[in-house]
């Protein structure tokens, strides 16, 4: 029973982790038709501005407590302006190419990881994190990592934040309305462009905010770790079907469970390989994704 | 507009020998294949130095492993071109393909103990069962559902690779070939030359097969389908059968890639199964320029040429006496192709094939817009 509790909790915060990306993913494929390969990216800028933040360059910030907060607000800030410079100055000048827009997100994801690892070298970093939220808690005789806890209410925020602020504002009805069929808000006068730049800095931040919390679960930063997620937040998006984001929420629950299980009950690796089979099988059942959203 | 085409028309006739000189010339320039073909062929041969281009003489076996190297990524790159280019689907899972051909190969004569020849058709075989399985299963989704199942397959085997079930792949490490199943003319540094005219062969081959298959029918389907999916459906033909040929068959050239790759490095190792490896071929074909006949071949050469030289520079001592502005990024290869290819796709849209093309555009333009300046008043 210990080890069912454990591996659910497992399972759910690797399943709040690629939520973190994959709603980003989800929402500014949905809109906008590009996959963006830099969002692995991202996550790694905001998981090595935290680090960079928590262990003291920032003033103010530090391992422990509120300093932990601000280090963890810092990494989202740094990885939200990256994403929307990347916005403005790679997919802008590409709108008209849509190949291209891809293409050139490949080129970001294989420059920025090369450059975190130029700077701070490619082995990983110990992740500096508040002894709180290190530790761990019994329940039903398991003891549970509180960065697990942690990491699911962190995704069940930002999942919250999003379903309001794209059902009750202005500009989420915009993103809505983009998603379901672009030309037709163009044609009406509103200007999707912004909607481009805010759905890019809305997902940079949760992407962020995901490496900055990553840290805490895998204990350390390297700078591979977002490209390494970003393929099964792939497998998250095409589950739960593309632009959807509940959907997403769905596919990355599932997934990260499956994962988790599958490596603890079956040898390890199977894990990841149920999954990619699951994905295979829902594509042969149902080609459009859990949602049943157009591919 | 009337007034400027009558004096161009006047000049034309005027200097007749030098339009005779630049038609000779351009007659001369359909030949450029030839001295190429001619340095490609002498190379082994060849103790001539390139400073900078190469370390050494061009025949000295590192710098004939490095060219074969070349070629057979150029190879590789064509053949994936045959996807992206020729049919319009970005596959993100290519390398599974080589490396089925390269790990099927090296297992199967370290484990089976089974003859060279023998074990590369297995290899070759299951590169073209799981390029047809696979493909199957992703040619449902369309676009970029399409890449990323790809993907998805491509790193289940990448971390299958890794994981080394049985201690059969090596994990990390790879496993060396066994030299004493190899054919004896393959093995050791003084036989670089034959590994270099077996990537040379396998090159022509890749050419000649895309050639051929992009001039058949099914290669103006594939064509259709690249230009609109739909309006193929509509004069009646399946573009999945379509997508599926062209997918098995770009698979099938990628295994076979696998095995000379196998040949020429030695061993298997588990840098052929990641994502970085498919996306350093699609690197390769947008940088030599997409859809073309020579464009891939260019951009592969080029990419693997520089990613060697680019490590040489970044472990020399010219970069390490730089301030830690320049130093940083200059010691990452990756960093420099990724930015590279950023810039590429801006400045250079359809590679450096189209370069020449484009040189010659702007300067007829500028002559003409010069030509109507002087004729405006």
């Amino acid at each position: 029973m210990s080890t069912v509790v454990l591996l659910t909790f497992t399972g759910l915060g690797l399943g709040a982790l690629y939520f973190l990306v994959a709603s980003g993913l989800s929402l500014i494929f949905g809109l906008m038709d590009v996959l963006n390969f830099a969002h692995g990216a991202l996550l790694s800028v905001g998981a090595y501005g935290t680090w960079w933040a928590a262990s003291g360059h920032l003033p103010g910030a530090g391992p422990g407590g509120a300093g932990f907060a601000l280090a963890v607000a810092f990494g989202t800030a740094v990885g939200t302006v990256a994403a929307v410079l990347l916005e403005l100055a790679v997919i802008r000048p590409l709108y008209t190419r849509p190949r291209e827009q891809i293409l050139a997100t490949v080129g970001v994801g294989l420059a920025v990881p090369a450059l975190l690892s130029a700077i701070w070298g490619a082995d990983a970093r110990p992740f500096p994190g508040p002894k709180t939220l290190s530790g761990t808690f019994g329940l039903l005789g398991a003891e549970v990592p509180v960065n697990r806890v942690v990491l699911t209410g962190a995704a069940v925020v930002v999942l919250t934040a999003l379903k309001l602020f794209l059902g009750r504002t202005r500009h989420g009805l915009v993103v809505r309305a983009g998603v379901e069929d672009r030309a037709m808000v163009t044609a009406l006068g509103i200007d999707v462009r912004k909607a481009f730049t805010l759905v890019f800095a809305i997902g940079g931040a949760a992407a962020a905010l995901g490496g900055a919390l990553g840290g805490l679960y895998f204990g350390s930063v390297d700078p591979e770790q977002g490209t390494s997620l970003l393929i099964f937040a792939f497998v998250v998006v095409v589950t739960g079907g593309m632009g959807s984001l509940t959907g997403a929420a769905v596919a990355s629950v599932a997934v990260g469970l499956v994962q988790q299980f599958a490596n603890y009950y079956t040898t390890a690796g199977l894990g990841d390989l149920a999954v990619v089979v699951l994905l295979a099988v829902l594509l042969l059942v149902r080609p459009r994704g859990l949602t049943g959203r157009l591919a | 507009m009337t007034t400027a085409t009558q004096p161009r028309g006047r000049a034309r006739t005027a200097d007749h020998p030098a339009t005779t000189r630049s038609r000779r010339l351009r007659r001369a320039a359909r030949w450029w294949p030839a001295p190429l073909l001619v340095a490609v062929f002498t190379v082994p041969y060849s103790a001539l130095p390139l400073p900078g281009l190469l370390d050494g003489p061009i025949g000295s076996p590192g710098n004939l492993q490095l060219l074969a190297l070349c070629l057979v990524f150029g190879a590789l790159a064509t053949g994936y071109d045959l996807l992206l280019g020729r049919t319009g689907l970005l596959s993100f899972g290519h390398a599974l393909y080589f490396a089925a051909g390269t790990y099927v190969t090296n297992t199967v004569m370290l484990e089976a103990g089974l003859s060279f020849a023998v074990s590369a058709l297995l290899g070759l075989l299951a590169g073209v069962a799981l390029s047809a399985v696979l493909g199957a299963v992703s040619l449902r989704v369309s676009g970029i559902g399409f890449s990323m199942v790809t993907l998805a397959f491509a790193q289940v085997g990448s971390i299958l690779v890794q994981r080394d079930p049985g201690g059969v792949t090596g994990g990390e490490e790879g496993r060396a070939a066994p030299a004493e199943r190899l054919p004896a003319s393959l093995v050791g540094i003084e036989h670089t030359a034959n590994l270099y005219w077996i990537a040379l062969a396998y090159l022509v081959l890749v050419l000649v097969v895309v050639q051929w298959t992009v001039r058949s029918p099914i290669g103006r389907v594939w064509e259709g389908i690249k230009e609109n999916e739909r309006r193929v459906e509509v004069l009646g033909l399946r573009p999945y059968g379509f997508k599926l040929a062209a997918f098995v068959l770009a698979g099938t050239l990628a295994a076979l890639g696998g095995i000379v790759y196998l040949l020429l490095t030695g061993g298997a190792t588990p840098q052929a199964t990641t994502s970085d490896f498919t996306l350093s071929l699609l690197v390769m074909v947008v940088l030599g320029g997409s859809g073309t006949r020579w464009g891939p071949l260019v951009g592969g050469i080029l990419y693997t040429w520089a990613d060697h030289r680019l490590g040489d520079l970044a472990g020399s001592g010219a970069v390490a006496g730089l301030p830690s502005v320049l130093r940083v990024p200059l010691s990452q290869p990756l960093f420099l192709l990724g930015a590279l290819f950023v810039a590429v796709i801006y400045l250079l849209p359809g590679g450096v094939v189209r370069l020449p093309a484009r040189l010659s555009a702007a300067r007829t333009s500028r002559v003409t817009a010069d030509r109507d300046e002087v004729l405006q008043p």
